[in-house]
């Protein structure tokens, strides 16, 4: 019995380390202190202001920089990733490991090593770095997460049925779209999210391929802020918004993964 | 253009995986409502044929003709034929209906038309009110019978079926062989079936096609496969036989397990060796008397259902016996034959043969190794030179370093009183070897042979 409230109380004590500074930034986005820590009575005023149109235009600017980055990127690595695992599905068995292991070399390397070399390779062939450059990086570093996701899923298709579907008179592209696709729609779909994920909170490789043309996202701006002395206060209620979307986003993640699992 | 009358025509194809043959110059035609089953035992090509002819595949050379149209370039959704797979390749996220209009949607026709004939296919496969059912909740009787709907809905000139049966259970399995060759008969389409399974092929075709080892062995009736085999990969492969080495006396006269039987076959010549094939129920099988053609005493005796399924010893052979009287084991028996029951093969071949090259007086190249042979001087280092060796004197180990070179067994037959084994030797060629030693299909095997045993004559005109 002991035993098992020690184990419980070890478990819920490291959750709480985890979580703890994200449950403080929360409590403290319901108040108007400037600095974290002052509690000056429960008030939404963060909140209204952040979404006021004027107040704070630089950290609306970013928002929404971060967010259509994200969509874009998100949606062209989905593209593109699909596509790959498609063909990399296709390929002999010995291929398609080497594949595999050349597609996970970007996911495990430094993220610092992607936004280095990437600014590298920009600056080298004299490309302006802005809003094109970070939807490029962020598609470079997506696109081998959807092919992860959407791998597994074809593996698991019947193979049969793609000549199925030729065999009753559809075309290749046919096939891809009225058979393929569908079967492999929950993989792109996690896939899709998990890239959108990663894109929204990316610092290191946005960083290198930013340029100073004064284009910010949410994590440059962050970054800028903080180093300007002090975190501007409606980044409170901003970091609640965004850690309570991606909860969600995660939540739709596991239970698609969940019902693939019973089926 | 007289031969408008097949509806399929495979001419002189073959198929290569690097440089594996899949498909060694096929040559077979089908004619407008057929039912043709391919049948061979996993990886003779059977599968590869039907592919190539769906399309799926693309052959190496020769052509494939569908309807009298050259299609051996065209694309799987451009020929007139349908598919039912082996695992029934279902779109599992379209219901019974959708699965089945597929490709009456693709070809846009109407509503109404498609409607009706999605009803009308699932009335021919016995599935109505099923429409809007899930595919995955059917259980793989009922999943067969939405392919087979789905593929035939689109009246196609040929359906081709790969082994659609081969993952339903037996009882099952006989109920939908029954109504396929039903179905058959009511919608008038070719048919082209692949299996492994020989009880199959022999109940529900027209014309069975034997394959092995990516050549066709034998095509015929089930009644001809049955009783006249060609030789004897397809004695042993369709139902269950005798096939002993014998001797062609003379016309109408045959000499196996040391005694001489009358027969019904003429024309092979005086003592030439044959195969003999005889059926277990053709026997038959009494208290020895005088009648006994063979005495022997049986060693196994097992019960099994309709028949009693006998192992006989006599003059050291074995035949195995079916007769619904049982005999104790033990009990001495005689065993007589009627002439015509007795099937006679021509043997193809009688001893192994190989291309060889002298290396010098004594040693011999062939099989891509060195052989020591006996010292010779009739020929001179590099001659071609052809190496015979009877199928006794190739010995088999265990332990592969102990031969020459290796290979893997590949056909095993029965012969009574000797095993007849097939190797498949690592550079492709065929070794054949007589053996009382049992071995396994895909063993891997050490291969040697004795100098004295190695006859080294002349070389023979392109004849390996």
């Amino acid at each position: 019995m002991v035993k098992k409230i020690l184990a419980h109380g070890y478990l819920w004590l490291l959750l709480l380390l985890l979580y703890s500074p994200i449950i403080i930034i929360m409590i403290y986005s319901f108040t108007e202190a400037k600095v974290l820590g002052n509690w000056s009575g429960f008030s939404t005023k963060l909140y209204t202001s952040l979404f006021a149109t004027g107040t704070h235009h630089s950290l609306a600017n970013a928002l929404i920089n971060t967010i259509t980055i994200g969509i874009i990127a998100a949606t062209v690595s989905t593209l593109l990733g699909t596509i790959t695992a498609i063909g990399a599905y296709s390929l002999r068995p010995g291929s398609r490991k080497v594949f595999s292991f050349v597609n996970n070399i970007p996911i495990l390397n430094g993220d610092i090593i992607i936004g280095i070399s990437l600014f590298l390779l920009f600056v080298s062939w004299g490309i302006s770095q802005g809003y094109i450059t970070v939807v490029l990086a962020h598609i470079t570093f997506c696109t081998p997460y959807v092919v992860l996701s959407v791998l597994p899923r074809l593996k698991q298709m019947n193979p049969n049925i793609y000549e199925a579907a030729l065999d009753l008179g559809a075309t290749p592209m046919q096939a891809l779209r009225k058979v393929i696709v569908p079967e492999i729609l929950p993989g792109m779909i996690s896939g899709f999210i998990l890239a959108f994920t990663l894109s929204i909170d990316d610092f290191a490789v946005t960083v290198f391929t930013i340029g100073n043309e004064g284009l910010e996202t949410l994590s440059t701006y962050i970054y800028s802020d903080a180093r300007k002395g002090g975190l501007t206060p409606e980044l409170r209620p901003l970091s609640t918004i965004i850690f309570i979307a991606v909860l969600v986003l995660l939540i739709i993640i596991n239970r698609r993964a969940g019902k693939k699992k019973e089926a | 253009m007289q031969e408008k009358n097949y509806i399929i025509e495979v001419k002189n194809v073959s198929k290569y995986f690097g440089d594996k043959i899949a498909l060694d110059n096929i040559n077979l035609n089908v004619k407008k409502g057929e039912f043709v089953t391919i049948l061979g035992p996993s990886g003779c090509g059977k599968t590869t044929l039907l592919r190539s002819i769906a399309g799926f595949q693309t052959i190496s050379e020769g052509e494939i003709l569908i309807a009298g149209k050259e299609i051996s370039k065209t694309p799987p959704y451009l020929r007139p034929v349908n598919t039912v797979f082996q695992r029934y390749a279902l779109f599992p996220h379209l219901n019974v209906f959708d699965n089945i209009a597929f490709g009456l949607k693709l070809k846009k026709l109407s509503k109404q038309d498609i409607q009706k004939k999605v009803k009308s296919a699932l009335r021919m496969v016995g599935m109505t009110d099923y429409e809007y059912r899930d595919v995955n909740s059917l259980s793989g009787g009922q999943q067969q019978r939405v392919a087979i709907a789905r593929a035939i809905v689109n009246e196609p000139e040929v359906l081709l079926l790969d082994e659609p049966l081969a993952a339903l259970d037996l009882k099952m399995r006989k109920d939908m062989q029954m109504e396929l060759k039903e179905m058959h008969k009511s919608l008038g389409i070719t048919f082209v079936y692949v299996t492994h399974d020989q009880e199959e092929a022999l109940t529900i075709s027209d014309t069975i096609v034997v394959m092995s080892e990516g050549k066709i062995q034998q095509i015929g009736t089930p009644v001809d496969i049955y009783n006249e085999p060609a030789n004897s990969f397809v004695a042993d492969f369709i139902g269950e036989s005798n096939i002993l080495n014998g001797t062609m006396v003379d016309d109408k006269l045959v000499e196996f397990a040391g005694v001489q039987f009358e027969c019904v076959d003429e024309g092979f010549g005086q003592n030439v060796p044959v195969d003999v094939v005889v059926r277990p129920e053709d026997w038959y099988i009494f208290s020895d008397s005088d009648a006994s053609q063979i005495s022997g005493v049986v060693t196994s005796s097992i019960f099994k259902g309709v028949h009693y399924e006998m192992v006989v010893e006599a003059n050291g052979y074995e035949f195995i016996v079916q007769d619904y009287h049982h005999f104790e084991v033990g009990q001495k028996v005689g065993l007589l034959i009627k002439p015509f029951d007795i099937h006679i093969m021509k043997k193809d071949i009688l001893f192994n043969s190989f291309e060889a090259e002298i290396i010098d007086d004594s040693h011999v190249n062939f099989l891509g190794c060195d052989f020591e042979c006996m010292p010779q001087q009739k020929y001179a280092k590099g001659d071609k030179v052809n190496v015979e060796i009877d199928f006794g004197n190739i010995i088999l180990y265990d332990n592969e370093e102990d031969g020459k070179l290796t290979g893997d067994v590949n056909f095993i037959l029965y012969k009574g009183n000797h095993y007849h084994i097939t190797i498949m030797s690592d550079w492709g060629d065929d070794v054949y070897v007589d053996t009382n030693d049992v071995w396994d299909n895909g063993d891997h095997v050490g291969i040697g042979v004795l100098p004295e045993n190695i006859r080294i004559i002349d070389k023979k005109d392109n004849n390996s």
